[in-house]
């Protein structure tokens, strides 16, 4: 595992305290794990994705990512529906390691509550809180 | 320097039996047909099974070479923790393969397997009287099929009582299949932490537990090796709300014949004779995991039951609150003879010096290796000690590298990444019937490793060694798994 100082972080993305990002898209969020999370894991060999149209509230499981090491829960940083999922991540969830922020991304969603996206951490927050 | 088990030696490549398939290669001659030819009905033809035809020789062979390429308690010490990998007597393989036992028939009545019934019968009183409960049932077929078993108990207990209740508190030292076994009771679970010390402590139950909850499932000793200490006032608390306890008494190996989980507020708990009580585990055979409970859970116990009147035995299934049946016929037959020669074998005495010792033996490990590998939670253990590889992260060396490297200085690898709670978890259980010489082998080849962390730690990245094949790709056998020859 990296040093916290060999890991990359985003400027222009929100975090939250179980290690997902968050990114605005035009009326969309582009969700994903950071790298953080993604060195943590290790290796990772599956991604549970939830169905387009499902709906979830903050802080609910989406989803899981397994790795040779370990299965994690991945929790949605803003309520909302799912209108689109990252489908090549079937056949190639090593998308997560080489590329969390860009190809490796996990869903997009629609946000019901606007407030909730601009409540996330910003990258100086998030490393405070790594740090501890 | 002691020496270490392991070393290198031939090993033999052997092929699988269709490679091996000659055509009309045969170990054995049939007798000379002695009736007429007769062309068989239409319906019972068809095209002949695929089937390798081999000799004798041939099958030996491949049977003795991939017996040398296995790892069993028989051959190393295996401290797999959580898993209790004892020495399985040979006395329990005669008993079992008595012909009475071997050749009973499910089928055959009550009136011609009294000496099994009465077998089954006085196991359960056993291993009732081991636990401190009323009841048992033999039926389960392993750990998790018992949690099951005991959490329908508890499901039909407040299905009786007119409420049913819909959360079930999980501490983060169970077992990993409490939550499974809850859920598929339509229970949701409610996960709450351990203290500082990886104690459960009753505040955090006493904050969670209301009259929606069915109750509680605690592992103890705990998955960190710990004993749960508060047990009793956890148990007050869930009681006062009208919940119930459920136990799981997969580590029941370090306390046997010293705590009875019936008088410290449980209301059902399961054992693992598997692990507990000596009969063989793994790939060596079925599991068996009975389920004992108190006066307030008996009503709801699997049928069919033994019991005994008038000097025989008989099965009852007239229980009307029952769950019903969860198995079929009786549950595995021939683990219940291993487990009660062993119990037979060992006497009260002796299975509570079994506890004692495996207890010692955790913590003779715990107390060598201490500053070798880091411990995260410090204080005295009960049968199993559970470290992590925080020294050697500083040489990039892993819990996995060094469990790898244990292989080749011929250990079976203990427990790793379990339990969730510590990271990078390094989980030893050396078990009582390891001797102190063996211990000390382990002890030393641990150090021996940890050294190698810091000297050549790509020796160890690379590990094992001398194993018939060395660091296999987990990443590609996960993403692309080849699931055929």
């Amino acid at each position: 595992m990296k040093e916290l100082k060999d890991l990359n972080f985003l400027d222009d993305v929100r975090y939250t305290k179980d290690h997902e990002w968050a990114k605005k898209s035009g009326e969309l969020v582009i969700i994903g794990i950071n790298d953080y999370a993604q060195d943590q894991l290790g290796e990772i060999v599956f991604v549970e994705l939830p169905g387009i149209g499902d709906s979830f509230s903050k802080g609910d499981e989406f989803g899981s990512v397994e790795s040779v090491k370990a299965v994690s829960e991945i929790y949605i940083p803003v309520s909302g529906e799912i209108v689109e999922i990252n489908q090549g991540l079937e056949d190639a969830p090593e998308l997560v390691n080489q590329s969390c922020y860009t190809d490796g991304w996990l869903i997009k969603v629609k946000p019901g509550n606007a407030s909730e996206f601009d409540s996330l951490m910003d990258k100086a927050a998030y490393l405070n809180m790594l740090k501890g | 320097m002691i020496q270490q088990p392991g070393t290198s030696g031939l090993i033999f490549n052997e092929p699988m039996l269709w490679e091996k398939s000659r055509m009309g290669r045969c170990a054995m001659s049939l007798p000379k047909r002695d009736v007429e030819r007769k062309p068989l009905e239409a319906d019972l033809t068809g095209d002949e099974p695929n089937l390798p035809e081999l000799s004798e020789l041939d099958v030996v062979r491949h049977y003795t070479r991939l017996s040398q390429w296995n790892f069993g308690v028989d051959s190393g010490m295996y401290p797999l923790g959580s898993c209790t990998m004892k020495y399985n007597p040979k006395t329990n393989e005669v008993q079992a393969a008595r012909q009475g036992f071997a050749g009973a028939h499910p089928l055959s009545g009550d009136e011609f397997s009294q000496g099994a019934l009465k077998l089954m019968y006085n196991l359960e009183q056993s291993l009732a009287k081991i636990t401190g409960f009323q009841a048992v049932t033999l039926q389960p077929a392993a750990g998790a099929h018992g949690e099951f078993c005991g959490m329908l108990m508890i499901h039909a207990y407040h299905a009786k009582k007119g409420r049913q209740r819909s959360k079930i508190i999980i501490p983060d030292t169970a077992h990993g299949t409490n939550p499974a076994s809850a859920s598929l009771c339509g229970y949701e679970s409610v996960n709450i932490k351990s203290g500082p010390d990886g104690i459960l402590e009753p505040e955090t139950v006493s904050a969670v537990m209301d009259e929606d909850t069915a109750g509680i499932m605690v592992t103890n000793p705990n998955t960190l090796g710990l004993f749960e200490s508060n047990i009793k006032e956890i148990a007050e608390i869930v009681h006062s709300k009208g919940g119930l306890v459920y136990g799981d008494g997969a580590n029941m190996n370090a306390i046997m014949g010293i705590v009875k989980p019936g008088e410290i507020g449980i209301d059902v708990l399961h054992l693992n004779l598997h692990k507990t009580f000596s009969t063989p585990h793994g790939g060596g055979g079925p599991g068996s995991g009975p389920v004992a409970v108190g006066k307030t859970l008996e009503p709801f116990l699997p049928v069919p039951r033994v019991i005994k009147a008038f000097d025989t035995y008989k099965f009852i299934t007239d229980s009307p609150d029952t769950i019903g049946r969860i198995h079929t016929f009786y549950g595995h037959f021939g683990i219940m003879v291993r487990a009660y020669a062993y119990i037979l074998s060992m006497g009260a005495e002796g299975l509570a010096d079994a506890s004692k010792l495996a207890v010692l033996n955790a913590n003779y490990v715990k107390a060598s290796l201490k500053g070798i590998l880091n411990l995260p939670y410090d204080k005295p253990c009960m049968h199993e000690c559970v470290f992590n590889d925080k020294f050697q992260k500083e040489y990039h060396i892993t819990t996995m590298d060094m469990a790898k490297r244990l292989l080749d200085y011929g250990f079976h690898p203990p427990t790793v990444y379990f339990p969730l709670v510590v990271d990078g978890a390094f989980m030893v259980e050396p078990t009582e019937t390891e001797s102190k010489e063996n211990i000390d082998q382990f002890i030393q080849a641990v150090k021996s490793i940890a050294l190698e962390a810091k000297n050549d730690p790509e020796k160890l990245k690379k590990a094992p060694h001398l194993a018939k094949l060395t660091r296999l790709d987990e990443v590609m056998a996960a993403r692309k798994p080849c699931l055929k020859g």
